[in-house]
């Protein structure tokens, strides 16, 4: 059985990539951290969470090889998403949306 | 890939191999399918035994068979045991295992080991459940909130067993996904898939990203009981129909998980006894998967009473009606196939047939349910009863047992008595539609579910119902006994005794080890019935 | 035993660039699997969040905002290592990868003592999970993930031994580009725990 094929088209990351990334997952860490203690009233969580969505998103495409997967990959990590968004959006919009509180 | 072949000259029938350690430690999937039939079909049984308890109780107003106590758990674990033993693992664990590597050409699932694993979950879930019966819950099978934060009765331990069940029921899923995408023989398109395939992805899709929400639903649960977490608990700020919302963001795709392979079981005998290529292939394949996709997006509909806001009911109601678009697009193309078609109504084609009646039935009932107004007034009445059974009995049981009869004489290489098999058909269909039809008229009437007493004017009716579970009940009995008395004495069953197209027909019987000689080569899609070779 | 090995060879027919792939989608989707794990404590979080916003304020301060961060960068680094020691195992260093997954197994031990020290000092402050909703989802949240991490050890442990056993090379590798997948979402689970938790306004 050959082996060779898949390694040869197989991309490999290089270091130097890596350590640009982890540069920038820390400072991205040090503006999260700073900004929390500003108080900016609600903007405070919309910044954090889109913080640490560009921080995973940059650990997805690069340290987990995200990038370089094909569509079915990107699909099965992607759908997730959407469905956890579906069941944190349609049970706010139940729990605030009652008449009666219980 | 295309031109590797197993190293098999000599015809090794997968069954050859005796001894206990031969199946328990087999990654073949032929055997870990055996396994998984064998499993949910004694749980079947045991839960159809306590259905007929319950219905000996209905049998006279007063509860005088049973404590209304022990009715609550007799329920229980009725619909514990069918649900989460029987009916989510059931055809897809069973005839998935055994069919998907045979229908796409390939040796066994992508990976052998972990499907090993999951059934051995499966396991170890079953035993911590009867492990937990000693203090047997009483909560139903949906474990609501607040009630099951509060009984005194071994809820951590039953649910914590339907907490690993969940676990094997996730990685067979994933099991599943990628063997049919990575898995396929040279030739086997998507658009030549089998359709019992397509949903049996759709199944496992479900399988994989609904069921991790249970999990964590009943691990919280869980910690309500034991650490003291109040997230379902009022007073601490808890909001007990949260439970409810994430319970049925799960249990309302399970549903899905239980009925779409018993459709993708239906789309395959179908064509082959009505011997006309399948009418609609690619609108039955796509509608699998928009089955799935909307099954996420209603699970609010089980809870129009519990006090989710007016906003959120009404979306929910509307959503709910998607549904029909896929499910009518099945049952048309069903009927359409059959539509001048030469029927030979073997045994299992009478099983496709009930399906497509009965699951009608159920789905129609459905619409009813769905519909705000009319909910508040059916909601948890034996109407729910019986729209639930009509489309787990006469839709996933009438498939289950249809592919019993399908895929009999594939999987055991023996033949069973086709006549005895008519005649427990019509036991099991007449029997069936006489215990629930009749329940539509009480829930109409407000007769509620879960009850071991009712009023007097119901008597009659109640006890036709119990009437009919009794010929039901004789008639799963003779399939049973002709079933099992089939692999003693069955004629020798050829490769191909229906003239299917499908490759799991053109092996032998039963297959061989790794199933293929050499792997196929696919040039056309499986339903190319009637037309001249 | 002849039928053992027949049954032994069974499985390891597939062809290694399927096998490869077909590691790496299984992992992939158990990684959805597992988001969705957490997403019911999200859900939680969101809803609860939202009703008693006081409580989250008055009660995150309560948590170790320093401990916190620290254990960010540890996490963060290791993700990076683990990062390293794929391509490094991809180049056939065998060496250098061996290096490398210690080192991550290190961070995360490292992780799990920072934890172990933030627990004691909320135990210590008689904080425990049914104090409040906030501390039940900041236990919750944090001991499932610490369960995560453990889990995520035990499988580089594995990756270690067989590294240096020489079982890895730049032809074959699966395991360990899969394990890493695996650690990541460790990683990528904790960059939203952080700020949900310790980073309120």
């Amino acid at each position: 059985m050959s082996t060779h094929s898949h390694t040869e088209e197989r991309h490999i990351t290089g270091n130097k990539t890596y350590i640009i990334v982890w540069a920038a997952l820390m400072v991205m860490t040090v503006v999260t951290v700073y900004v929390s203690y500003i108080n900016f009233g609600m903007l405070n969580i919309v910044i954090a969470l889109v913080v640490a969505s560009v921080k995973a998103s940059i650990v997805a495409l690069y340290f987990m090889h995200l990038k370089f997967e094909d569509s079915i990959t990107w699909v099965f990590a992607l759908f997730p998403l959407s469905l956890l968004a579906l069941l944190i959006g349609m049970t706010i919009t139940d729990t605030f949306t009652r008449t009666i509180v219980p | 890939m295309a031109n590797h072949t197993i190293a098999h000259n000599v015809y090794v029938p997968f069954l050859e191999k005796k001894g206990i350690l031969s199946w328990i430690l087999s990654t073949d999937h032929k055997r870990i399918g055996i396994m998984y039939l064998i499993s949910i079909s004694f749980f079947f049984l045991v839960a159809g035994v306590f259905a007929l308890l319950l219905r000996y109780e209905l049998l006279t107003p007063a509860s005088d068979f049973v404590q209304p106590h022990t009715y609550n758990v007799l329920f229980t674990l009725h619909g514990s045991i069918m649900v989460f033993f029987f009916i989510v693992p059931g055809l897809a664990a069973s005839f998935g295992n055994f069919l998907i590597p045979l229908m796409i050409g390939a040796p066994d699932v992508a990976f052998p080991k972990l499907n090993l694993g999951s059934y051995w979950i499966y396991l170890l879930g079953t035993v911590i459940v009867l492990i937990a019966l000693a203090k047997p819950a009483d909560t139903g099978w949906t474990f609501y909130t607040p009630y099951s934060a509060t009984t005194d009765t071994d809820v951590v331990l039953i649910t914590f067993g339907v907490f690993v069940l969940g676990f094997s029921s996730i990685l067979t899923g994933l099991n599943f996904i990628v063997t049919i995408h990575k898995m396929r023989a040279p030739g086997m398109t998507w658009h030549r898939l089998p359709l019992f395939i397509w949903a049996s992805y759709a199944t496992a899709v479900l399988q994989l990203l609904a069921t991790p929400v249970v999990g964590i639903t009943l691990l919280l649960l869980i910690t309500e009981r034991t650490l003291g977490v109040g997230f379902f608990d009022p007073a601490k700020g808890g909001d007990p129909v949260l439970f409810q919302n994430f319970f049925w963001f799960y249990s309302h795709p399970a549903v899905y998980i239980m009925i779409i392979p018993a459709m993708g079981v239906i789309s395959e005998i179908i064509p082959v006894f009505a011997r006309k290529p399948i009418f609609g292939y690619k609108a039955i394949a796509y509608s699998s998967l928009g089955i799935a996709f909307i099954s996420f997006l209603v699970w609010a509909h089980h809870m129009f009473t519990s006090g989710i806001s007016d906003l959120a009911a009404t979306i929910f109601s509307f959503l709910t009606f998607l549904v029909a678009i896929p499910t009518a697009i099945k049952v048309f193309n069903w009927t359409a196939t059959l539509y001048k078609g030469s029927i030979h109504l073997h045994s299992a084609m009478l099983y496709a047939l009930a399906f497509v009646f009965l699951f009608t039935i159920g789905g129609l009932t459905g619409l009813f349910l769905g519909a705000l107004a009319a909910d508040i007034h059916l909601h948890d009445t034996y109407f729910v009863v019986a729209h639930m059974h009509y489309v787990m009995i006469g839709g996933t049981v009438m498939g289950f047992f249809g592919a019993l009869h399908f895929w009999y004489p594939k999987w055991f290489g023996r033949m069973f008595n086709e006549t005895v098999a008519k005649i427990a058909w019509f036991l099991i269909f007449i029997g069936f539609n006489v215990t629930f039809f009749p329940q539509f008229f009480m829930g109409i009437q407000g007769m509620p579910r879960r009850y071991a007493t009712y009023p007097a004017e119901f008597e009659s009716l109640m006890a036709l119902s119990t009437y009919g579970s009794w010929i039901l009940g004789l008639g799963i009995f003779i399939m049973t006994i002709n079933l099992i008395a089939g692999l003693i004495n069955g004629e020798k069953a050829p490769q191909n005794p229906y003239g299917s197209l499908s490759l799991e027909w053109q092996v032998p019987s039963p297959p061989p080890l790794e199933n293929f000689e050499e792997i196929p080569h696919v040039t056309d899609w499986t339903y190319g019935y009637g037309k001249k070779k | 035993m002849g039928d053992a090995s027949l049954e032994h060879s069974h499985g390891h027919h597939m062809d290694p660039a399927v096998e490869y792939s077909s590691s790496k989608l299984g992992m992939w989707l158990f990684l959805g699997t597992e988001i969705l794990l957490f997403g019911g404590l999200f859900a939680a979080y969101a809803i609860f969040r939202a009703k008693y916003p006081e409580m989250f304020f008055e009660q995150h301060v309560e948590l170790n905002k320093k401990m916190g961060a620290v254990n960010t960068c540890i996490l963060i680094f290791s993700s990076l290592t683990m990062a390293m020691g794929v391509s490094a195992i991809q180049r056939g260093k065998q060496k250098a990868t061996a290096i490398l997954i210690l080192i991550t197994i290190l961070c995360g031990l490292g992780f799990g003592v920072v934890k172990y020290f933030e627990y004691s000092a909320k135990f210590h402050h008689h904080i425990y999970p049914d104090t409040s909703i906030f501390f039940s989802l900041y236990f919750l949240m944090t001991g499932l993930h610490m369960l995560h991490v453990f889990i995520g050890l035990a499988i580089l442990g594995v990756l270690f031994v067989l590294t240096l056993k020489g079982k890895f090379t730049a032809k074959y590798n699966t395991p360990v580009e899969v394990g890493g997948l695996y650690w990541h979402l460790v990683d990528l689970i904790w960059i939203y725990l952080f700020p949900l938790l310790y980073l309120i306004g």
